[in-house]
């Protein structure tokens, strides 16, 4: 309700300083987008947040080489950290592997990840080229982009991915409760 | 020194009776002290894997060491992703925005200034007992049910602030993102969010400790640990959830079809003897009090029964007062063992009736691969000779 003037009154301010408390408790302030700006970036899977920027496997092989092979292998293939290609098709077999290409069922999940939280040792340092060429080339390998895809902010949401449908809600409880004996 | 020249004075002296008297003096104890430490006698800690990455991993609560329904802070479970920030409260704040009327940032004095609350929960990982999935399964309580621990939460209804950022028609979940290195993300549903979750900053009376989220944490009743995400820094209210790989790669469960279940929130009921558990020795046969125990993410312990002869009886165990609901519940069982080699284990039955399936009966639905929500029947062997490991 107060909203349009608080607006204005950050407006009239140069959009740094917003004053509008909780309406019951009088705490806190309007975040202002520098707050937003410094919190990181979150992205849902229709691809709302993601950042302007642009990558390629081909750009991504030199990024993954140098910032993600150390723990994932030159190709994906895991060392100390866990592996993420291959395992198409394994999932209902008694030894599943969960992997990006057999696994993740959104593509914006990759990009989000990597940028949130990748590489493990120095998670915030590549830049958002870096992280959408890194996605391109992880995408790469498990055969869901080609290597010369460019993708950015609108491209990346469009990426169907393998298991997209491989995921249902909670059926619990599921196991029948034992006769009392 | 002092006490030393006290007796051989009372030697010199050739008196018996005042020697003896002068033996039995006792030393002054420890001063007073600003923070307490418990007895330098009491060895129980928290048990983690070794790690090349000791920054992403958990630590398991010593439950065999455990009185009552309460966990100390410092022996409460950890899991982290990314490590342990190391956080200012002076300089933390917190963002509520997305779907809201009034986008709102906080600092942590804004939000202690906030009407609050203090609520005993128990909190257990969606991978606790992970390892009873396979045929090997965990040797000791501390090992096969340790992600779990339980603590007085306080801090301000979550409800309270989503009211006053005004949720605006077609929002259905959070997402909550905490300021670890990581910036661990859970989506949760809204309706559980105006239902019970707090936001918290204290914890059995103190302030949260740094790996339980210092300065603000979410705590959400009986679901599964990695919801609860520590260190919050923002919670965008969304029409959807945002799909994050903690809610897609990780904590989802893999079905034997090549399915795989997602957003599997509550913990289910789920008890376990302590006493006598795995890796203890019971000296010789007589009247023992065996003990442990259970909990529900959906409500409250109605029952729990124990077997010491591998499932043949159950007998109904006693529960300490009072039962809260998505709490640890203690329960208590006079046992007399005959020195006879006995299987024991105990079954929980929760107030929505459902009672702890064995672990049979979880895999003949889940299979082996789903990784998360165990909750099956534990059972321990004690062995003639006394030694108690798992089955």
């Amino acid at each position: 309700m107060c909203r349009p003037g608080v607006l204005a009154a950050a407006v009239l301010l140069g959009g740094t300083v917003a004053l509008a408390q909780s309406p019951k408790f009088g705490v806190g302030r309007t975040p202002t987008e520098d707050d937003t700006r410094a919190l990181g970036i979150m992205v849902a899977p229709d691809g709302t947040g993601l950042p302007a920027g642009s990558g390629t496997a081909v750009e991504g092989k030199e990024v993954f080489a140098a910032r993600c092979a150390s723990c994932h292998g030159q190709k994906g293939e895991g060392g100390d950290g866990p592996p993420l290609v291959g395992g198409k098709g394994t999932l209902a077999t008694p030894v599943p592997k969960k992997t990006v290409g057999s696994y993740w069922p959104y593509a914006t999940t990759v990009w989000d990840y990597v940028n949130r939280a990748m590489p493990f040792n120095q998670p915030g340092t590549l830049s958002h080229d870096e992280v959408y060429a890194v996605a391109a080339y992880v995408l790469f390998l498990n055969d869901i982009v080609g290597e010369k895809q460019v993708l950015n902010a609108k491209s990346l949401p469009l990426v169907k991915m393998p298991n997209r449908d491989g995921f249902v809600s909670d059926p619990r409880p599921d196991v029948p409760p034992r006769r009392s004996e | 020194m002092k006490r030393r020249r006290v007796l051989q004075l009372g030697a010199a002296l050739g008196g018996g009776l005042l020697a003896r008297k002068e033996v039995s003096a006792r030393e002054l104890g420890k001063p007073l002290g600003p923070y307490g430490q418990r007895s330098p006698f009491e060895k129980g800690v928290r048990w983690t894997r070794e790690s090349k990455t000791p920054e992403a991993g958990s630590s398991f609560t010593p439950l065999a060491e455990s009185h009552g329904i309460l966990t100390p802070s410092s022996l409460h479970y950890e899991r982290h992703h990314a490590g342990i920030p190391n956080i200012d409260p002076a300089r933390h704040r917190l963002v509520i925005q997305g779907m809201v009327e009034r986008p709102l940032l906080l600092t942590v004095d804004d939000i202690k200034r906030l009407p609050s609350m203090s609520r005993i929960l128990l909190m257990e990982c969606g991978g606790n007992s992970g390892s009873e999935w396979a045929t090997t399964t965990g040797p000791t309580v501390q090992r096969s049910h340790g992600l779990a621990s339980c603590s007085e939460w306080t801090g301000v209804p979550l409800r309270l602030l989503l009211e006053e950022v005004g949720v605006r028609s077609g929002a259905a979940w959070l997402i909550a993102e905490g300021a670890d290195a990581g910036r661990m993300q859970r989506s949760l549903p809204l309706a559980k969010a105006m239902d019970d979750m707090i936001l918290a900053y204290g914890q059995n009376g103190e302030a949260l400790r740094p790996e339980q989220g210092y300065p603000l944490r979410l705590v959400v009743p009986g679901w599964e640990g990695a919801t609860h995400v520590k260190w919050l820094q923002r919670i965008v209210v969304a029409a959807e959830p945002y799909q994050s790989r903690d809610e897609t790669s990780k904590y989802t469960d893999l079905m034997p079809d090549g399915k795989a279940r997602q957003f599997t929130f509550p913990m289910e009921a789920k008890s376990v003897i302590t006493y006598p558990s795995g890796g203890q020795t019971l000296p010789g046969p007589g009247l023992y009090e065996l003990t442990g125990l259970a909990w529900s993410g959906r409500g409250r312990v109605e029952r729990v029964d124990v077997t010491t002869d591998g499932g043949r009886s159950w007998r109904q165990a006693r529960l300490q007062e009072p039962v809260l609901r998505l709490a640890f519940a203690r329960f208590r069982l006079a046992w007399q063992w005959d020195g006879r080699e006995a299987t024991i284990a105990s079954r929980c039955v929760d107030e929505t009736g459902y009672v702890q399936p064995s672990r049979e009966a979880l895999i003949a639905v889940r299979g082996v691969n789903s990784g998360f929500h165990y909750n099956g029947i534990k059972l321990w062997k004690v062995s003639a000779n006394g030694n108690v490991t798992n089955v």
